[in-house]
């Protein structure tokens, strides 16, 4: 008869590798994109993000349904309109989701945690924000990957001019996912507490939409195309549609965009602008946050 | 080889001075930072750490220079910072396993390593909890843990027995005694509290306003005084006096008799005094320095600018 006995082994000592820079960037970019789902945290977490993700997905769903019942092919929607079509929706995800990576190791105090190991300020807003581009754009190509293939199933005629236009639209994705996460962690990251990050990115999105809207709106009735088009950069979803109408042959979905041929490359530009900006911010936001 | 060593050490923000050219330089070990609050001792981390670059002067962490290998620096050690630094949403398994791999140990052993150290800290089936719920002992372990799971060379302990009972105090000091002792990880901790120091540290050092008011050994604090403390059941004025009377030094202090050792007849004149009055004798010992005294009745001249204010915080 063998009893079982506890061994203490007491304190061991590691001798083996540790790995650099590339596997430590790669395990917190992980790690900030399982966050963004709420993966590795309460059952509670988890429901906002996925509940979006449904709720992203029955549109392109049920617009696939139509199609194969009516057999009308036309009513397939346009991939790169998706985006703007649910931009509350995903305004929502970036407001829930932006603070998650933005704000809650700051307010929690965790972020000297990692400047005291081998992990650097500009490693550590990259792996963030790639993670927030990439949750993003998981929410928004997968749809669109579903009108897509959902138009392959029913035998949509032009194939090609189909594959043409869905790779176009996941590069739009790609932009939004860009210019929406630059936005939405810069805004989180300078409101600490989670209630007000969550009000003021979805005050910055919406509000900057509404604005653009009534001014477009206003210079479209005085017939001031130009302006109302040229108005259109500044806010995210419309910036990002003039680059997809301009640049990647896309037809318009917002209210105006700027003209040809100067309004892509501005667009484009400006997008730039922002990305590369708000990584600067949040750099220095972050190591500020690290004072021991 | 010392594991830290400063020399002329300074940090000068605008308007305070908050490091004032240290020289010091410890042997592994467990070493006490003791300081009061604002004394420096955070900033003099952050140096070495090498996270903030000094105004003047130089220092060395492992025989690395905190000045341009503050890379190399941060991956043999471990950092516990003072404040709360846990987010209440994810587990201690979860946290310390991510800590792990932010210092670059693959995934399987940061799971493993992590299971074994929050054993070691004392963190058993509640590591699996949110640690939002977590009491501030529990907390402190996980703090701990975290800075203890990549096997660094030295750890810096900022506070650790800071808002912990007296169980849980004690705990903790008897924690960082074995993190030195059996881990072998040196440890450098702080505290303002110069007597939980005495029983965990090897060596102390000690800065006020930023500036070094000692360095050196437990030991040599706590060295014999010179002095035999000895109590009797009653008549110590009695003793006291008859003492006196055969020319030693003697001063009562509560129910102790303290006299200060002449020679080897010291002890012989005690005894026949204690015989003599028919006494009942409970002790009679050496007297041990305690590192307080040091600020009762400083060696050194005090440094000008402190403000006496300072001391009687101690």
């Amino acid at each position: 008869m063998v009893t079982g006995t506890i061994h203490d082994i007491g304190y061991r000592h590691y001798e083996g590798r540790r790995l650099g820079r590339g596997y430590v960037l790669r395990s917190l970019y992980v790690h900030n994109l399982r966050a963004a789902w709420g993966l590795g945290r309460p059952a509670r977490a988890k429901v906002m993000p996925f509940l979006l993700a449904a709720i992203m997905l029955l549109p392109a769903a049920g617009d696939v349904a139509v199609v194969a019942i009516t057999k009308e092919h036309d009513l397939l929607w346009r991939y790169p309109a998706y985006a703007t079509y649910l931009q509350v929706v995903i305004a929502i995800f970036l407001a829930t989701q932006a603070p998650v990576l933005a704000s809650r190791e700051l307010r929690f105090h965790v972020v000297p945690l990692y400047f005291s190991r081998p992990v650097g300020p500009l490693d550590f807003v990259l792996a963030k924000m790639a993670a927030m581009v990439t949750a993003l754009l998981a929410l928004m190509a997968t749809p669109v990957t579903v009108l897509y293939v959902g138009g392959l199933v029913n035998k949509v005629p032009d194939a090609g001019g189909h594959l043409l236009r869905y790779l176009g639209a996941l590069v739009g994705c790609l932009l939004f996912a860009l210019v929406l996460a630059a936005v939405g962690m810069v805004v989180a990251a300078f409101t600490p507490r989670r209630g007000f990050g969550v009000a003021a990115v979805i005050a910055v999105i919406m509000l900057s939409s509404v604005f653009v809207v009534t001014v477009q709106g206003i210079a479209e009735a005085e017939t001031n195309f130009t302006f109302a088009g040229w108005m259109g950069l500044f806010t995210p979803f419309n910036l990002v549609d003039a680059v997809q109408v301009r640049l990647l042959g896309a037809e318009r979905t917002a209210v105006a965009v700027p003209p040809a041929p100067l309004g892509g490359p501005v667009a484009l530009a400006l997008c730039a602008v922002l990305v590369l900006g708000s990584i600067a911010v949040l750099y220095r936001r972050f190591r500020k946050g690290a004072d021991l | 080889m010392p594991i830290i060593a400063a020399q002329g050490l300074t940090m000068r923000f605008p308007g305070v001075t908050a490091l004032d050219d240290l020289t010091f330089a410890v042997e592994p070990g467990v070493v006490g930072l003791v300081g009061a609050n604002g004394a420096g001792k955070s900033t003099l981390i952050k140096i070495l750490l090498g996270l903030l670059p000094a105004s003047a002067g130089q220092a060395r962490v492992l025989d690395l220079d905190v000045a341009t290998q503050g890379g190399p620096i941060r991956e043999r050690v471990g950092y516990m910072p003072e404040y709360e630094c846990l987010p209440p949403d994810v587990s201690a398994t979860e946290f310390v396993v991510h800590m792990a791999r932010m210092s670059g140990l693959p995934p399987t052993v940061a799971r493993e390593r992590a299971a074994d150290t929050l054993r070691h800290v004392g963190l058993y089936e509640e590591r699996y909890r949110p640690m939002g719920g977590y009491s501030t002992g529990m907390r402190q372990r996980v703090k701990l843990a975290q800075a203890l799971v990549h096997d660094p060379r030295l750890v810096f302990l900022d506070e650790p027995t800071n808002g912990l009972d007296p169980a849980g105090r004690d705990e903790m000091l008897d924690l960082i005694r074995r993190i030195g002792t059996e881990f072998g990880i040196s440890v450098l901790v702080t505290s303002h509290l110069l007597g939980e120091l005495e029983r965990s540290c090897d060596h102390v050092v000690i800065i006020d306003g930023g500036r070094l008011l000692r360095s050196q050994p437990v030991a040599a604090f706590t060295a014999a005084s010179g002095v035999l403390s000895v109590e009797v059941e009653e008549g110590r004025d009695a003793l006291g006096h008859r003492l006196a009377a055969a020319g030693l030094t003697v001063r009562p202090e509560g129910r102790l008799l303290l006299v200060d050792v002449a020679g080897e007849h010291t002890y012989d004149l005690i005894r026949d005094a204690v015989v003599d009055l028919e006494l009942a004798l409970v002790r009679m010992e050496q007297r041990r320095h305690h590192i307080e005294e040091v600020f009762a009745a400083p060696q050194a001249p005090p440094p000008q600018a402190v403000p006496p204010q300072v001391e009687r915080t101690w």
